[in-house]
């Protein structure tokens, strides 16, 4: 399914059909930035109110315009390396009008001096959708036109999975998961829109719900293979999902944390601490929202997040559900 | 005013975890303001009616920087990462100090020819000789500050770490106590986590939705040797703040705290500081924005383990303060 930011409507129409089924049409809301916020009412209205999110966005591309030959130019919608782009191949358009695409670039033969040392340029990649000129490609492809990467979900080795926009459909997955939550406590599950390209939609579902605790589902960076040093791994997928201490857009609320942890502890439920500082996610706009809220991120470690191929391993998708689940059982605790 | 800054300045509050510094400054205003509260961030709300003319927010940031623990090496050396504006620089080789009471060295590894400082440079060493017993003294995501005590510098000087921005608490309990009698009301926000981004004074503007905002806050005095940033100097009175990068004050805020120094027959100084921001930055787009200036306390090294004050100007800047709540 594809889904850039400002562009969720197909991931949006099948959260929204999911979130009806189970909670009824007078639950479920969708804001001016294309968020969903499904709320359950309180039953016990002294427990504290809680929003759990995940975005609903991926990073990919947008076409620019093309080119007299007909090839496309393009730009990056959400944080995108150009190098994970190149020889990629690319759906153009959404659904069944997608069309194929490869984005090109010089054959290794032709290449001379520093071509091969050297970070291409956004610029000067293009994708390649067999239009023979200027006037099909645009046709075929007007500008605007939402880029995707065409992987197909491929699981391999031992409960490991590749494939696109793990960051944050992993989440989606999970916030849906936890619809049925056993919380008695006013539980809002928002379903965020343009994350990838500054939080958009969180600051506005924040403002809306204005809760007590935000919880933010996410995937997040694992960069454990090859020779990092274990200080700049971040996170290790396998060993379950992340807790944030802090990162660029927020500081747990350490409560918050230490419950978290204590909750993966007792239940038997593997978890890892992220250690290292990088990114930032929907909590820091929800800790901002209104009069302010308490927050913590739990994420599934991505390996190659934000690239075509990005890998994480199911036990910690599976993980991320049962620890939230947990540490809404603490909350409602006490 | 010069032990008040040393009792705050002793308390541990880094960004995130100012919990201590917000009960003590619980303990010294409560028999002066008529409300106390406690936000999801963690900011201490203390309101005090006055003539009721206007609502007016004074915030001072209780927290400041520090280095969160990020990983245990092998070796039991922790590795860091910056809570707030840290600079390596002030970083080599400084006793820090936890929450619990561990203290430790921070020190830079060798270097690698060509290769350049960063945070992922800097490490802590706790004395422990592995991993398992770092770990069994501090966790990781807790914070290391400088661990300097307040001290003297001549006569009329006193540095500390966290000078930035206690000694703006400092100023704003003072106010609370010597409120005269014809003030507005007065709401004094002890503020959290502005050192990484004035996220408290963006959640307490808007819950106490005021009708103008002042934050207290030190600025970079520019009277040291070789550096040309700005005309401000230590000892020749509190700063009204034109602009910085995240706020211009209002120019009738502006104007009415120039008038208050007159009628408080104390010397103050204009500051325009090229980069930096205070709660002001936070607090003028809170709802539908409001009027907002900043009175700075002059300080030099700022983001350093010796932050340094003068108290004449901390007294200037007391006097000129409660000319302007009559205002």
């Amino acid at each position: 399914m594809e889904g850039l930011s400002g562009r969720e409507e197909a991931v949006r129409r099948a959260v929204m059909e999911i979130c009806e089924g189970k909670l009824g049409k007078a639950a479920v809301k969708l804001d001016g930035t294309g968020s969903v916020i499904a709320v359950r009412p309180a039953k016990n209205p002294a427990l504290p109110r809680v929003m759990l999110a995940a975005h609903m966005d991926e990073v990919g591309l947008l076409v620019l315009s093309a080119t007299e030959e007909g090839l496309l130019r393009f730009t990056g919608s959400g944080g995108i390396d150009p190098r994970v782009l190149i020889s990629k191949r690319v759906k153009v358009g959404y659904g069944e009008d997608g069309i194929p695409g490869v984005i090109g670039s010089p054959p290794i033969h032709l290449q001379s001096g520093d071509d091969g040392n050297t970070a291409p340029k956004i610029e000067n990649l293009s994708i390649n959708i067999g239009a023979k000129d200027k006037a099909e490609a645009e046709s075929k492809a007007p500008i605007g036109t939402p880029v995707t990467f065409a992987t197909p979900y491929t699981p391999f080795g031992d409960g490991y999975v590749c494939a696109k926009a793990l960051d944050d459909r992993v989440g989606v997955y999970n916030l849906l998961r936890l619809l049925d939550a056993p919380y008695d406590g006013e539980l809002t599950l928002a379903f965020t829109s343009q994350e990838e390209v500054g939080l958009r939609g969180a600051m506005a579902a924040g403002f809306i719900v204005q809760p007590d605790i935000g919880i933010a589902l996410e995937g997040t960076t694992a960069n454990d293979l090859g020779e990092t040093p274990d200080a700049l791994k971040v996170c290790e997928p396998g060993k379950g999902p992340c807790v944030s201490f802090m990162d660029n857009s927020s500081m747990a609320d350490r409560g918050l944390f230490r419950l978290m942890l204590e909750a993966g502890k007792a239940e038997g439920i593997d978890h890892q601490i992220k250690k290292f500082i990088a990114g930032g996610n929907d909590a820091g706009a929800i800790q901002r929202a209104g009069a302010g809220a308490k927050v913590v991120v739990l994420s599934v470690p991505c390996r190659n997040i934000h690239s075509p191929s990005s890998v994480c391993c199911l036990r910690d998708v599976d993980n991320q559900y049962l620890l939230a689940q947990a540490t809404l059982a603490r909350l409602m605790k006490g | 005013m010069k032990e008040l800054i040393k009792q705050l300045t002793a308390v541990y509050g880094p960004s995130g975890s100012e919990g201590s510094v917000a009960d003590l400054i619980e303990s010294l205003v409560k028999d002066h303001v008529d409300s106390i509260r406690r936000d999801a961030l963690g900011n201490l709300i203390c309101e005090r009616k006055g003539n009721g003319k206007k609502r007016l927010m004074l915030a001072a940031h209780m927290d400041h920087i520090g280095l969160i623990v990020t990983h245990a090496e092998k070796e039991g050396f922790l590795r860091v990462s910056a809570v707030g504006g840290i600079s390596i620089n002030h970083s080599r080789a400084r006793r820090v100090k936890f929450q619990n009471g561990v203290e430790g060295v921070l020190y830079e590894q060798a270097l690698k020819e060509n290769e350049k400082s960063a945070l992922t440079t800097l490490y802590i060493d706790i004395g422990a000789k592995d991993a398992g017993e770092a770990l069994s003294m501090v966790e990781i995501g807790d914070v290391a500050v400088y661990a300097e005590a307040a001290f003297d510098v001549g006569k009329s000087r006193i540095a500390s770490p966290a000078i930035d921005d206690r000694a703006a608490c400092a100023l704003l309990i003072e106010l609370l106590k010597n409120l005269p009698a014809d003030s507005c009301d007065i709401i004094a926000v002890f503020t959290t986590q502005e050192e990484v981004g004035v996220r408290g004074a963006t959640v307490s503007a808007f819950s106490v939705a005021p009708d103008e905002g002042i934050a207290l806050d030190v600025t970079v005095a520019g009277d040291i040797p070789e550096l040309k940033l700005n005309a401000v100097k230590l000892g020749e009175g509190p700063a009204v703040k034109i602009k910085d990068a995240r706020s211009i004050s209002n120019p009738e805020v502006v104007r009415r705290m120039l008038a208050a120094a007159r009628a408080a027959g104390v010397a103050c100084q204009r500051e325009v500081l090229p980069y930096g921001g205070t709660d002001a930055g936070a607090m003028q787009l809170s709802r539908g924005g409001m009027p907002v200036g900043t009175l700075s306390i002059p300080c030099r090294y700022v983001h350093s383990a010796c932050e340094t004050i003068d108290l004449g100007d901390m007294d200037g800047a007391l006097k000129l303060l409660k000319e302007y709540v009559r205002m």
